[in-house]
This record gives structure tokens, sequence and C-alpha cells, in this order.
């Protein structure tokens, strides 16, 4: 497969339907014309992922050429005469997106994906009413992996583009999804054909977020959490994670970048949550528990000279890197922060301290999150996950899901007001919000330990800790030197703290053999699946590109700065949580609620 | 054999004298010269394709890069074709000869034969004959080694961006063109990748000259070609026979004079009905052959050939673009539909606008060839498609 040309120099000059057009020479015809604003139906392309030219959908007519030529794969070249709408284009691409339907399985009022599918937007641009083909569906055996908490695979849906397989193994380097045999029976497979939960799988969700159809699904808890809603005995709460609220008006008909964190508390309250609260306090949360945990491993190394102690020490929020972790690296799962995700601390706390305030039993509470993420399904449902006695988080809904929630409810979402999150435990700092993005829980994480330590605000310019602000497609390394510490942290006292941002598997995994092959003298790791972070995760709104997930990251800090606590030591409820109920950092009662362990696991 | 046949000697021929003397003398002279003589001798690459090989390596050449190989395909898959076997098994030595002049001319010192797995019988001969040509190689200070992969039994893999990805160890699929193996090969290095008879005209191009060569054959298809010859023929065999014969001709010499059709090409070649033979060359101008000539009496049905061909390209098709992965198993299903009445004969319509679709979009050769032998069989042969 070729990668994306991007080496790009001289210009030349190529005719489009007509039109003389100068581009950069290594753009392919595809580029040309979107820049044009002439729209060519694609399938298999996809802006973060390498070019395959399998559709074939995307064909056009090159003057003087015996073939078509497909135009996401075929370069421009000085003097091309290209045709994109021509007889006998039409007559192709209406043949190839009539084949993809003959082996798809097009009962679309049963897909989740009915009206989000870029297969039946074609077939519907191209007016496929009586079928040109044989119907092959009806006689073949397509498997269902429904055995999954996190993802559905469907494959009698599968149009087999290969997006998945791409997306699993450029972005993520999994390469839980690969192609398994060939000609007709070719299709999307996993090792040896196990369901998806016994695989390398980490339920990233990526896959799902690039499925142009409906094979590859979140498995949806809608319904029960309708069930739950309406059931009078229940006392159902929601927490919503920070790169929600920047992202679910796309899916509701909005423009990326868009800060819709009131109105989706207004929606949330209307469709019937009786507590409206926030995962950003659990941030807040997490940061006081993992700062902590590094400056004791850090006095460990440093001052108890432990040779045991593991460091560099990473984040551990991010459920998807969990589970590529304990697969891929298991010998350094000790160096993973011990400290649950917000939403698992937030879970625990809802059935404990929540359940004692509000004086309710917690087997009457429904605890519901909404996530930007697929993975964080499977991690409610981990078995170490019921530390409050009960299972911490009942329900996990993607953005997406949401979404169609408060499409049946019937709200019109973009005229709701902006309302506030309930107490207790919905109030949050900017540093929890920013947990959302690439680079969030480090910068988070900094400004709290550098007070925490000196006694000083961090040394930058409005709090924005600029240098640990991940990009996507890099491994973002920054030092910050450590000086004027207070008596209790002297063991720092020049110490240049060494950390690394990454996001995407990928990424993930170059930082994880450069630790392996001992190339790295990192302190502290912040690591999250997706590409831009949580911003990106699988359970956010469809399409996804890196120009949607750079307007939601813009968002995220913009919310951030508007916020007036910026540091989650000084969140009030955090502050109160500890006073009243944890007693202190890493104490008993936060071991017992907000701590887990991890289980190392076989590639095979 | 008749007059109006005319057998040639030049693949199989006896080997020089000494051993590796064309190579030695190839050797010492320029690069620019043996392309010329390979431009002049109008030498077609043999694997069916017909690119000229002169200029295939004179790109290849062209582009400077510190890694460059040669490889040759000896992914002999296309059914009733089996010459590149005999070729290996007889005259190893001229192959890998001809190997050793590309790499000279490209400036490459790695050649690499992708050997189909069903070959693998033929190893331990080869091996032995590869040392023999590694002993002379160093004795020439020619640095140009020669390595044999196994393919695995996928009939793609003889497309040759395929067998790169096969070869790299990758799943044998079919890449983007551009870039080109001349630019981006094997290893995303230039690459000149030639059929098995191909490298060996070379080697006789050297050794003759390229005005005797140009003496066989027609101007669009010069020198002789190795014909697999198999079907309703009283003489089934390996036969080298001048270039650009009418079929009668073949048909005169190799059928059991109940012929009906002919096969040209193999599954992926054209299907060319009795009352054509008279008007159709076998060569580049015509119809082009990678040597498989099938045979077809009266007796056999040709909606059955046709049958049989599709379900090899369902099989064999390696699923990653639409028109072949779809349109084989659409075309297959198609005539059967036809065949028991399901379908209008105007469906038979149908079908060949899609074989033609798929001819246009598909991503390698084989998916652009399965109409060949539906359009010419179906159009031919419509008849007995219905009943």
């Amino acid at each position: 497969m070729a990668t994306k040309e991007k080496s790009k120099t001289k210009n030349i000059t190529i005719k489009i339907d007509g039109q003389d057009i100068s581009v950069a020479e290594g753009s392919t015809i595809l580029e040309v014309a979107r820049k044009t604003n002439i729209h060519i139906p694609t399938l298999c392309y996809h802006d973060d992922l390498c070019v395959a030219g399998n559709c074939r959908v995307c064909v056009v007519e090159q003057i003087g050429a015996r073939n078509l030529v497909a135009s996401c794969a075929t370069p421009a070249a000085e003097g091309m005469n290209i045709l994109t709408n021509s007889g006998k284009v039409r007559l192709a691409r209406k043949h190839i997106v009539e084949l993809l339907l003959s082996e798809h399985n097009a009962d679309c009022t049963k897909c989740y994906k009915n009206g989000n599918c870029e297969l039946q937007n074609l077939a519907s641009e191209m007016l496929t009413r009586d079928h040109l083909f044989l119907d092959l569906v009806a006689d073949r055996h397509y498997s269902i992996d429904k055995f999954n908490p996190a993802i559905i695979k469907d494959d009698s849906r599968c149009i087999r583009c290969q997006r998945c397989v791409r997306t699993c193994e450029e972005l993520q380097s999994v390469s839980a999804l690969e192609v398994a045999n060939k000609g007709a029976h070719m299709k999307i497979s996993t090792f040896y054909e196990h369901p998806l939960f016994e695989v390398v799988c980490t339920n990233c969700g990526q896959c799902v977020n690039r499925c142009p159809t409906g094979a590859l699904i979140e498995r949806t808890y809608v319904d029960e959490v309708w069930d739950a809603l309406y059931n009078p005995k229940k006392h159902v709460v929601v927490q919503t994670a920070p790169a929600v609220r920047i992202a679910l008006g796309e899916a509701l008909g909005m423009e990326p970048g868009k800060i819709v964190t009131g109105k989706m508390v207004a929606a949330l309250k209307r469709i019937g949550f009786q507590s409206v609260l926030d995962t950003d306090f659990t941030a807040d949360l997490t940061i006081i528990e993992e700062g902590h945990e590094l400056l004791s491993r850090l006095k460990r190394a440093l001052v108890d000279k432990d040779p045991k102690v593991a460091l560099p020490m990473t984040t551990s929020c991010s459920p998807g890197w969990i589970k590529f972790i304990e697969h891929t690296f298991p010998e350094y799962l000790p160096n993973v922060s011990t400290c649950k995700s917000p939403q698992q601390m937030f879970g625990a706390l809802a059935k404990t301290f929540y359940a004692q305030k509000r004086g309710l039993n917690p087997e009457d509470i429904v605890s519901v999150s909404v996530m930007p993420c697929t993975a964080k399904k499977y991690e409610a449902d981990r078995p170490e996950m019921r530390s409050s006695g009960h299972k911490d988080v009942d329900f996990v809904l993607t953005t997406r899901e949401l979404a169609i929630m408060i499409r049946q409810a019937g709200l019109d979402f973009e005229s709701l007001p902006n309302e506030q999150y309930d107490s207790i435990m919905g109030v949050s700092s900017g540093a929890g919000v920013i947990f959302g993005s690439t680079g969030g829980v480090m910068e988070a994480a900094l400004r709290t330990v550098y007070e925490v330590v000196t006694g000083k605000e961090i040394p930058f310019e409005n709090l924005n800790i600029t240098p640990v602000r991940g990009t996507e497609g890099e491994v973002r390394k920054a030092s910050l030197k450590i000086t004027g510490t207070l008596p209790d942290f002297n063991f720092l006292e020049g110490v240049e703290l060494k950390c690394v941002v990454a996001n995407s598997l990928v990424y993930a995994k170059r930082v994880m053999q450069e630790v392996r092959d001992g190339k790295a003298d990192y302190h502290f790791i912040e690591i999250m699946a997706c590409p831009g972070g949580c911003l990106g995760g699988g359970g956010q709104p469809i399409p996804t590109s890196p120009e949607i997930r750079a307007k939601r990251k813009a968002a995220i800090y913009q919310e951030d700065m508007g916020m007036t606590i910026r540091k989650s030591h000084e969140n009030p409820e955090v502050t109160a949580i500890y006073k009243e109920f944890l007693g202190k950092p890493l104490g008993h009662k936060s071991h017992e609620l907000l701590h887990t362990h991890y289980k190392a696991r076989q590639r095979y | 054999m008749s007059e109006l046949i005319q057998r040639v000697d030049l693949i199989f021929g006896e080997y020089s004298d000494q051993k590796y003397k064309v190579l030695e003398e190839a050797l010492k002279r320029p690069n620019d010269d043996i392309i010329k003589d390979l431009l002049d001798s109008g030498l077609k690459g043999r694997g069916g394709a017909g690119f000229p090989t002169a200029l295939k390596w004179k790109f290849t050449a062209e582009v400077p890069s510190d890694e460059k190989y040669v490889v040759c395909n000896a992914d002999e898959g296309e059914p009733g074709t089996f010459k590149d076997r005999e070729i290996l098994s007889r005259v190893p030595r001229k192959v890998f000869s001809g190997m050793a002049i590309c790499g000279k001319v490209i400036g490459s010192n790695k050649g690499l034969i992708y050997l189909r797995g069903e070959y693998k019988f033929m190893l331990p001969e080869l091996l032995k004959e590869l040392d023999t040509y590694h002993e002379h190689a160093k004795k020439l200070n020619h640095n140009f080694t020669i390595e044999i992969r196994l393919g695995s039994g996928a009939y793609i893999c003889g497309e040759e961006s395929a067998l790169f990805e096969s070869m790299e160890g990758k799943r044998g699929e079919p890449r983007n063109k551009p870039p080109y193996p001349t630019t981006s090969g094997f290893m995303g290095k230039p690459t000149v990748i030639n059929n098995v008879e191909t490298f060996v005209n070379v080697l006789m191009i050297c050794r003759i000259g390229p005005v005797q060569f140009r003496k066989l054959g027609t101007t669009d298809s010069r020198g002789s070609k190795v014909f697999s010859v198999s079907g309703d023929t009283p003489k089934p065999g390996i036969y080298e026979l001048e270039l650009g014969m009418p079929l009668f001709q073949f048909v005169d010499e190799f059928g059991d004079g109940d012929t009906k059709a002919v096969q040209v090409g193999g599954a992926s070649g054209f299907c060319v009905p009795r009352k054509k033979f008279k008007d159709t060359i076998i060569g580049f101008e015509g119809v082009p052959t990678g040597g498989s000539m099938m045979i077809f009496n009266s007796s056999r049905s040709m909606y059955n050939v046709l049958h049989n061909y599709l379900d090899f390209f369902e099989e064999e098709s390696c699923g990653q673009c639409t028109p072949c992965r779809v349109g084989c198993q659409q075309l297959r299903k198609g005539i059967e539909a036809v065949k028991r009445g399901e379908k209008p004969v105007l469906y038979l319509e149908q079908l060949m606008k899609l074989a033609e679709t798929m001819k246009i979009t598909a991503k390698c050769g084989l998916g652009q060839s399965v109409a060949n032998s539906f359009s010419s069989i179906v159009s031919n042969f419509k008849e007995e498609m219905i009943y």
C-alpha cells in the first residue's frame, strides 16, 4: 500500500472537467478535485489512513487511458485531462455500488448505523432502485461477534474496505483486525477468528469511528438506560467526560469545535437523570492521587534508593492504553499508575460517598457515564471495578449514544438553555477539562505537583504549559527543572522532571520500546490511546479527521481558559471529599476505592 | 511438423560449449549497447502483457538508487501454462545468465526468483545449478547473487506487485500503480521483474544478435515463444514456435480435426471460435498469450468451460477490490441463473456490461482480464450459455 505523498515541490497543471487547475506535484486527483469543490464519492479512502485504492468507487476517466483510474491513489501528472462525471464513470460507479450492495446485508432499518452510513448515502446518490445484480447475502454464512461489552462486529454489513484494518495497524499498531482468506471468502477477521474479547483488541473503537457501514459498532446501552430512568425505584446519576462537551454538538448537527456543556447538562436533566454530575470532578481527584503517587515513587527512588520502584510512571486514565500494555508490555504493568480512571473513581464514589451524602441505598443507584470512548464500556465491565460492592459504573454511553437519546427525547438541542451541573461531585477545574486532550493529564498533573512541591504556581503564562500539549503524529517530550522546593520535598531540588506525552497506540508503543531498550530516562509518561487523546476517542461523533479533532482540541483549551478554578487541588469539592470521606491522598480509603490493579495478558 | 508451422530452437537449444560463456561476453559490453540490442530485437515481455523489455530495463537503469533488484517471475499459475517449469528444469543456466546480465545493465547485485509453490520439487536441482552459477559469477568477478523464494499457491502472486508484497512477507495483494516497479518494486526499490522466458530470450539475443532474432516473428511480435498446448489435441506438450502465426495454422497442426474453439492465454485470455481461426494472429497484434493454448473440440460445453474459469477467478481473486471480488461471483452466479432460467436471456447483456466495468475499474490485471474470457465466450457461444 502506498503512503500518502507529502513532499510537494513544484506546481503542475491538470484539467478536471474542463477546468485548468494548477496544483502542487504529488497531490492525488482526489485531493485536486476536493480543492476545486468537485465531489468524488469515496468509501475506502479516509483522511487519517494510507491510501488503499480498493473500493474503486472514486474512479474517474483519464482521457487517453484505457482504464478508469482510482482518483484517491493516482497522482496528478502534468497535462492530465480528467472527467469525473462522464457516462463511463457514472455507470462504473453505479456498478461498483451495486456490487457492494449485493454482498451487503442491506436491511437498513435493522441497522444501528441507519441514517449515518456512507454506503447508504452512496446508494441513495446512485438511485439504486431495482438492484441490478443477484443477492449474494442469502447463501452466505456471515458471523456476528456480539460477545464483547464494547464493540460488535457484524461481517454481513462489511464491505471489506479495510479501513478498520489500516486503523488498527497504522494508528494503533495493534492489528487485532486483519484480512483473512481470498477471493469470495475474503473477510476481515481476528487471530484464528477468535471473538474480539479474546484477542489483542484494546476496544479503543477507532475502527468503529472509521467503519463506513454498520459492520463495526459500539454495543449500545441506550435502552437499558431508558429502562433505568423509567424505573421509579432507581436513582439514576450520570457523569459526563471532559471530551463529550466539545463534540456532542457534532452528532446533533452543529459545527465541530462548539462547546455545549450547558446545553448537554440541560438535555440530561430533561431526559430525566436525577443527578447530572461531572467526570471532571474525579479527573481532579485523579490528579491529586496520581500526583502524590508520582511524588512517592520519586521519593522512593531518590531518597530511599529503592531499586524496585517502578519508574517511569505512566498514566492510567485511558482504558485502551491499559488493555494494550496488558497485552503488549505486561512486564511494565508495575509502571502504570494504580489510580483508576476518572470514570471508575466516579463510579466507586457514586455508590459510596454520594450514596452516603444523599442518604441513598447504593443498590438503588444506577450509575451511568457518557464517554467519548468505547473502551470505557469494557473497563466498566472489569471484575476489579466493583469496589463499592456493586458494579461501580452500570452503563457506559458513548457521545453518539447520548445524541441518540437526545433525539429520542425530542429535544431541540441547539435551543436548550445553558444549565449547571448538580452538586455534589459536579464542581470541576480547568485541569479536569483538559483531561480530554492529549497532554492534558500531564499539564493538569504538573499544575498541581509543582505547587505541592514548591508552594508556588508553575511558572507558565496563564498556567498554559504549552510544551506538554501533545500533537497528533508525534511523541512530545518536555522537562521541567524544579527549584525552590518546600522542606518536605528537598529531595527534588534541582531535579529535572522529564515528561513525555504520546497519543495513538502506535506512538505509545514507540515510547514503551524506548523504555524497554533503556534509551529513556523519563519520570512520567502520559498515554492516551486515541489520536488527539479522548477528543478523538472511539465513542465520538462520526466522521473524524485531523481538522475536526483540531477544532475539538481548540474548544477544550478554550473551556479550560474560561474556568475560574484552573488547578485540581483548588477544586473545593476535592478538598471537601478528602476532609469528609477519603482522609488523605493515597490513604486507606483511597486505596480501597480509587486504586486498582492490572492483569498481564498474552499477545495471542 | 508441417512446413507452415516453424519450430524454433532458441529457448531449449544447446547451451554454449563453455559454461556461462555468453554471460562472460555480455559482461564485457557497455550497458547501452545491450539495451540497444534489446531495443533492436523488438523483444516484448513473455508473461503475456508484452511490455518492451528494453524500455523496462532502461527505465530501471536510469533511476538512481543504491539498491536495485532483478526479479524473475516463475509463479506460473495461469491455467494451461507449464512452460516455465520446462524452461527452469531444462535450461536453468540460461535463466540465471539472463538475470545476471540484467543485474549488470541496471546496476543491481541481487536477483530473486519467485518460484511457484507447487514447483518445490524442482528446488534441489535448481539450487545445485545455482551453486555452479555463483562459482562462475565469482570467477567472472560479477557481483550478482540469485536467491529462490517459494510462493504459497496463490494465483494473484503472479501479478508483479502482489509478488513483491508476498516476497516481503505480506499478504499477496496488488499495489496501486503508479509507482511502477521500475521506480518502486521489491522493498520499494527500483526493480526489473520479467518472466522466466524473457530472461532466456535476452540471453539468446546476446548470443545470436538482434538481427537474427528479428528474423523470427512479425513486426509487432518478434522472436519465438514457448507454447503450452493442452486440451483436445493428439499431441499435448511444450512447443517453441515462431510468434505471429495465424491461429488456423496452429489448429491444423495441433487440433484433432474437430476443434471448435481455442482458448489463447489461459483463463485470463481470449476464446477464439472456429469461424475466427483464419483472421486471428497469435501475437501482440492479435491475441497475445503467455503460452497457454487450450484446444476444445465439439464435445465440450463452453458453458462448462466458462463456469470453470469463473470458479477459478472467484477463488483466486485476492478479494481486495470490489469489481474483482464481487464481480467474479456475480458473473458465475449470473450465468448459472440464466442457464436455470431464473434470469432472462437479456441478463447476459447486463453481465457483459459488468464484465466491461471490471475490465476498466479493477485494481490489477487479474480483475481486468476476467472480462476477456467472459466476453469472448459469451458473445461467441451465447446459445450454449442459454440452452
